[in-house]
């Protein structure tokens, strides 16, 4: 039974496994690393075979991480907590704001409308840096600093463009018509909003909602400079285990496995809606 | 009674004047198809009427009601759009029922009467589809359907048959009269294909420009076009047309076509001494085998038979072509290839039109019985 494969097909699967392992493995290896001792990470050469240990999870869920040079305690359950709490208000106050701005870009013209819209976007040109010495200034005038609302009100700088900027497109991507016919039907504006508008732009909601939670759960700059210890998400959490008794490579790997999870699940749940019908036969011509 | 009326209406878009000062009316029951090229804001004209654009000057009267910044909703009116614009993530049951769903009709009802109107468009085994489920008829008749279902009291109906295949447009053609009658609301049809605005229209509008050239029922569109241009529009095959200059002489008006001196009829008279266009519908020429008083001599170069008609295709010597029609049986006598025959040219029923701006020069006192 002689099976045919092209050259081409095999070098393509070739070109995939090498894609897939450069991007894959480091993840792999982090997953291996969460299950050793200090010890047994550092050895050389490094062998994927050990007894694996609970320890560092054990650790991160009971708060106490037990060092050289003594007993340290660590918050990384509360970091996650904060992590989920800033992300997900953030994501839903841009949803929010955005969705109906990004309707109105799509659907109207108005008077400096190009202009506004760019200018959201230019908050993605700037280095956070920039503006980061007088937001603290101006957050510990407003009593804003190291509060979740403050945090979050900084990461709509983060989400806001991501959400108004994606999901016009998706806006301007269904036809007019359709909306119009919704109107001729006897609805009125705000339910064609909701009712034709928002479920057919869903898909591009989808992608820009994941996309603007994974930049807002990876910051650090925001995070690192105005929150404090118990307002801190993972990402600035990770930083205690760079302990004096040395790096907890075995604890870093654990907590990059848990901070990963949330991320990863709601990307897999959120896949359905981004393949959803893009193309729904709508309209024809 | 007056359904629906336009007056002074005009919209430009920016320095674009799209239609200027357009006005007209039309009864309840009663079909007004628009034709005209496309550009010519015809698509614009319907969205205005819909209520989804603004005019910038005129008003819009629905039962005599000015509904001038009155939302689409509140408009009663039904709108088939040319690209269906049917609601994707709904089934086709949902898609016809959004009208009554919008009036807070009762379900059963609702059931009732999707049930009803998808059977009378023939879709009722589709109705659990979603829209990219079904073939380009059965979005459109969706679509259509959608439109008629709660009965509005005007109709507009956007190129509808634009989108879908040969056949269907065919039986289409013939069911829209029976729905439009049944609809009985004011109806508004939008085509770029002539025939189909001569068959469904109870009055055809031709808007070339940026306004109406004619409006007009269709018999007094083919036998009093307001100008060379609708002239050549509307008829199938069309008119011939041969540049001539009436004078007058001892017998009375004359114009000299293919050589010959002809009589015309004396309500040509201010053309006198102008260059025309002289207009002749191909029924208007009759060919037979017989040189008699009169005729011409002119070579057959080639017989097409269109149902129960024939379409012929004549050269003079001088090479001017003319395009002639005749029952099919006739037809027959004249058998196939090249030969000579002899042409009649009833010039009594000649249409005049001013060489330079296609303008109809003068028209019969009365409307002529449309030729059959």
């Amino acid at each position: 039974m002689a099976s045919k494969i092209s050259g081409g097909a095999v070098l393509r699967a070739a070109a995939r496994i090498i894609v897939l392992l450069f991007f894959l493995f480091p993840i792999f290896w982090v997953f291996l690393m969460s299950f050793q001792t200090n010890q047994q990470i550092l050895r050389i050469p490094p062998s994927i075979f050990f007894t694996p240990t609970l320890e560092n999870y054990t650790a991160l869920f009971s708060g106490r991480l037990q060092t050289a040079s003594g007993s340290l305690d660590i918050a990384f359950i509360k970091n996650l907590l904060n992590s989920i709490i800033l992300s997900s208000c953030s994501v839903l106050i841009a949803l929010i704001l955005g969705v109906p701005a990004a309707y109105a870009f799509a659907r109207f013209k108005f008077r400096l409308g190009e202009n506004i819209a760019f200018t959201l976007l230019s908050f993605r040109f700037a280095p956070p840096l920039l503006v980061l010495v007088p937001l603290v200034a101006y957050f510990q005038m407003i009593g804003l600093s190291d509060t979740y609302i403050g945090l979050i009100w900084v990461y709509q700088l983060i989400c806001l463009p991501l959400i108004l900027w994606i999901v016009r497109g998706y806006f301007e991507d269904i036809s007019p018509d359709i909306e119009h016919a919704y109107r001729v039907d006897g609805h009125s504006w705000a339910k064609t909003f909701f009712k034709i508008a928002i479920p057919l732009a869903r898909p591009g909601i989808a992608a820009a909602a994941l996309l603007s939670f994974i930049f807002a759960w990876n910051n650090f700059v925001f995070a690192l400079i105005l929150a404090s210890a118990d307002k801190q998400p993972v990402t600035v959490g990770a930083l205690a285990f760079v302990t004096s008794a040395g790096i907890q490579y075995g604890i870093i790997a654990a907590a990059i496995v848990l901070s990963v999870t949330p991320t990863l699940l709601l990307a897999l749940y959120a896949q359905r809606y981004l393949v959803e019908g893009l193309s729904l036969g709508a309209v024809k011509g | 009674m007056t359904r629906l009326e336009i007056r002074n209406l005009s919209k430009s878009f920016g320095s674009l004047r799209l239609f200027h000062d357009v006005g007209f009316a039309v009864a309840a029951g009663e079909t007004l198809a628009l034709a005209g090229p496309s550009g010519g804001g015809k698509t614009i004209l319907l969205r205005l009427i819909a209520g989804i654009m603004e005019p910038d000057e005129g008003s819009i009267l629905i039962d005599g009601k000015d509904v001038g910044g009155v939302g689409p909703e509140a408009r009663d009116v039904g709108v088939a759009f040319q690209n269906f614009a049917l609601y994707p993530h709904m089934t086709a049951f949902e898609n016809i029922a959004s009208p009554l769903r919008a009036r807070g009709t009762e379900t059963a009802r609702v059931k009732e009467r999707v049930t009803e109107v998808a059977a009378l468009l023939k879709i009722d085994h589709v109705l659990e589809n979603q829209p990219r489920e079904l073939s380009n008829g059965q979005k459109q008749r969706t679509a259509l359907a959608r439109a008629l279902i709660r009965r509005p009291k005007v109709l507009l109906l956007d190129d509808p048959l634009r989108n879908v295949d040969a056949k269907l447009r065919y039986e289409m053609r013939l069911e829209l009269p029976r729905l439009l009658a049944v609809a009985d609301c004011a109806a508004i049809y939008v085509t770029q294909d002539y025939r189909e605005a001569m068959g469904l229209g109870d009055l055809v509008g031709i808007l070339r420009a940026g306004r109406f050239e004619q409006i007009a029922p269709p018999a007094e569109i083919y036998t009093r076009p307001r100008s060379v241009e609708i002239a050549r529009l509307f008829g199938d095959p069309t008119i011939n047309l041969l540049p001539c200059r009436p004078e007058r002489t001892a017998e009375g008006l004359q114009v000299e076509i293919f050589g010959r001196p002809m009589p015309l009829p004396l309500h040509f008279a201010a053309a006198e001494g102008r260059d025309c266009l002289i207009g002749v519908r191909p029924e208007h020429v009759s060919v037979g085998l017989q040189n008699g008083p009169g005729s011409l001599p002119f070579e057959l170069n080639a017989v097409t038979p269109l149902n129960v008609r024939a379409v012929l295709f004549l050269r003079d010597a001088a090479g001017t072509e003319l395009l002639a029609t005749c029952p099919e049986d006739d037809a027959l006598a004249f058998g196939r290839g090249h030969h000579r025959v002899f042409v009649t040219i009833d010039t009594s029923r000649a249409l005049l039109f001013d060489r330079e701006n296609g303008q109809t020069l003068a028209l019969p006192a009365a409307a002529q019985p449309l030729a059959a």
